[in-house]
């Protein structure tokens, strides 16, 4: 009986090495990449720090700073809010919209499929790039079409009011990734429940309401919450759309603030780099940092708490 | 299609009305469904199809309105080639992401492993802790990093502080891959087990080939994040040209030539193509890697 137990709990303390050794990198990983860099997030939060002197304790001054005074702080969460509400709502309408055409095209649906699909590829500073191009106000080809058709041309990234909807258009070009987890959806509503609608003479739009929309709401709540999260995590393509629309030429002495136009383009992302490696104040850009990990967290627990969804039972 | 194919030979047998109108219903829904569908393929065409046409104009006309190219400049691409250091951002980029694939598939292979089919306390907090990383823009932690990569390890300037931390697991692919191993059976492993395999064994000979699919879309995945990385060089290279990926050397390429749109417009193509051409090559496991993420449940 002793023996049992005692073989029983050298078995244990394999399997935890086992599982120690197969987790390692990753608890490696974690302690140096995540842990150690957040808590240093909140420490540096707390102090004046320029990358050259020491730093010092400043209380909650990096903290008042971003709130009250600096400038870009209120729009940019402005501007995320705007991303949240009219980009993300877009993104997963369009996104059902091409995947249930997609479901129902019967001819040629594998080119069909892989054209609507490309645009998502495309690495986000050469698609942005393509539309700075394809929207610009002087030679770009759909303000050329535009003119030609008679309809009024927008200035597109080089004005406030059209900045975000470019860039929403640029959005929903890359709908590729939505696209294929409806049309995946849309396939796994089960045949049946439409041929007994079908029976009761349900209408298309009853069809639509009462079989599509129940069996594919859990993907349309995911589409909705990693929409938010990737709001607010906007960086490469506002940065790089403000950019080349301002047309700053790099290394040429001058320095590109982002938000161009008129801060129309600015996102919590973006104050990080503006505060920490153009102003080098490293503690209010951890301020903005905490803020951007605590709202990405919020909707990340969000998206766990669904069940069935993100985290599927282990075994 | 193939039932509207087929309806010569049913309409010998004369149809009924009712019949007619069913089917005229169809067509018509066939008609409209592929209109939409190819008015959607213009709208996710034309772009890739304007940037080609820009790239090949001539430096005058590219300053122009027209859409067609008068004559087709080749030699802008030849261009862009010359453009110092453009061949460099290609050999960092290939670097980056070549490298920093594999370290991804090395090092997230056990850890998701271990989370898909290892019984322990704390496994669910450890899956919990991975979605957050995988959920945490990289700005969050910048500062910190940056100071360790520059200040302590001395590595700004260099491709390393993008390519070490991905040697210690990626969180999207850890997570990803352990979707795809708990679509594997349990008995797999059980089996081996009683054939004397050791969890080692078990992994590398049982699951491994078993888990190819899945293995390639992180893998993929891993490639074009690389391949698409602004910010890490940004925040890590930009201080030495010699260091630059391809996705920060082509907008700086569009500040050093802010008015050719044909050569801006070359290098986009340049930059473009691979991942396209990776994707044909690969557009099962990619697709499949697309459901994964945590939709399929």
């Amino acid at each position: 009986m002793a023996t049992t137990t005692h073989t029983l709990r050298a078995k244990h303390r394999r399997e935890r090495l086992r599982t120690l050794a197969f987790l390692s990198p990753w608890l490696i990983g974690f302690t140096v990449f995540f842990a150690y860099p957040m808590v240093s997030t909140v420490y540096f939060s707390f102090m004046h720090y320029d990358g050259f002197k020491p730093p010092t304790w400043s209380g909650t001054k990096n903290w008042t700073y971003v709130f009250e005074s600096y400038p870009y702080f209120w729009p940019a969460l402005r501007n995320t809010l705007w991303l949240v509400v009219i980009m993300v709502s877009l993104r997963v309408l369009f996104g059902l919209g091409i995947g249930m055409l997609i479901t129902k095209i019967k001819t040629g649906t594998g080119i069909f499929r892989t054209l609507f699909y490309l645009p998502y590829l495309a690495p986000p500073v050469a698609a942005t790039m393509a539309f700075a191009f394809l929207l610009n106000p002087g030679t770009g080809p759909v303000n050329s079409i535009l003119e030609k058709i008679g309809i009024p041309a927008p200035g597109w990234f080089n004005d406030p009011t059209w900045s975000k909807p470019a860039l929403t258009m640029l959005a929903l070009w890359g709908i590729g990734d939505l696209m294929v987890i409806f049309m995946a959806a849309l396939l796994d509503v089960p045949k049946e429940q439409y041929e007994a609608a079908e029976l009761d003479g349900a209408t298309p739009w009853q069809r639509f309401r009462y079989v599509t929309l129940p069996n594919i709401s859990p993907i349309i709540m995911f589409a909705v919450v990693t929409g938010v999260i990737g709001a607010m995590q906007y960086y490469t393509q506002p940065l790089v759309a403000g950019k080349v629309a301002s047309g700053v030429i790099q290394g040429a002495g001058t320095m590109f603030e982002p938000g161009y136009p008129e801060h129309s383009t600015l996102t919590l992302p973006q104050l990080v780099y503006n505060l920490g490696f153009q102003r080098f104040d490293y503690g209010s850009a951890c301020v903005v940092a905490l803020v951007l990990f605590a709202l990405s967290m919020a909707f990340t627990a969000l998206l766990m708490r669904r069940r069935g969804g993100l985290i599927q039972a282990g075994d | 299609m193939t039932q509207l194919l087929e309806r010569p030979v049913e309409s010998k047998v004369p149809a009924s009305p009712a019949e007619r109108t069913a089917r005229r219903k169809a067509l018509l829904e066939w008609i409209a469904i592929h209109s939409l569908g190819i008015a959607a393929a213009l709208f996710f065409t034309l772009p890739f199809v304007f940037v080609f046409l820009t790239s090949l104009m001539s430096d005058s006309q590219a300053l122009s309105r027209d859409l067609i190219p008068h004559t087709w400049e080749w030699s802008n691409y030849r261009k862009v080639f010359d453009t110092p250091g453009f061949l460099t951002w290609w050999k960092n980029t290939l670097i980056y992401a070549g490298l920093g694939t594999v370290l991804t598939v090395v090092s997230s292979v056990p850890v998701a492993y271990a989370l898909a089919k290892f019984r322990f306390r704390g496994r669910n907090l450890t899956l919990m802790l991975v979605i957050s990383m995988m959920m945490l823009p990289p700005q969050v932690v910048v500062i910190p990093m940056y100071l360790f990569w520059a200040k302590q390890l001395d590595l700004s300037g260099t491709l390393w502080p993008m390519i070490i931390p991905l040697a210690f697991g990626d969180a999207f692919s850890i997570f990803l891959l352990r979707q795809f191993l708990l679509t594997i059976p349990n008995e797999y492993v059980d089996a081996a087990k009683v054939d004397g395999c050791g969890d080692l064994r078990t992994l590398l000979k049982v699951i491994l080939p078993m888990a190819k699919p899945g293995i390639a879309a992180i893998a993929l995945f891993q490639f074009f994040n690389a391949w698409n990385d602004y910010f890490g060089p940004q925040i890590y290279a930009s201080e030495n040209p010699g260091a630059w990926t391809l996705s920060y050397g082509l907008e700086s390429f569009k500040g050093a030539h802010h008015t050719d749109w044909n050569l801006t417009m070359a290098a986009t193509v340049l930059v473009l193509a691979p991942v396209l051409l990776v994707f044909f090559f690969a557009q099962k496991a990619f697709v499949e890697g697309v459901t994964l993420t945590g939709v399929k449940g």
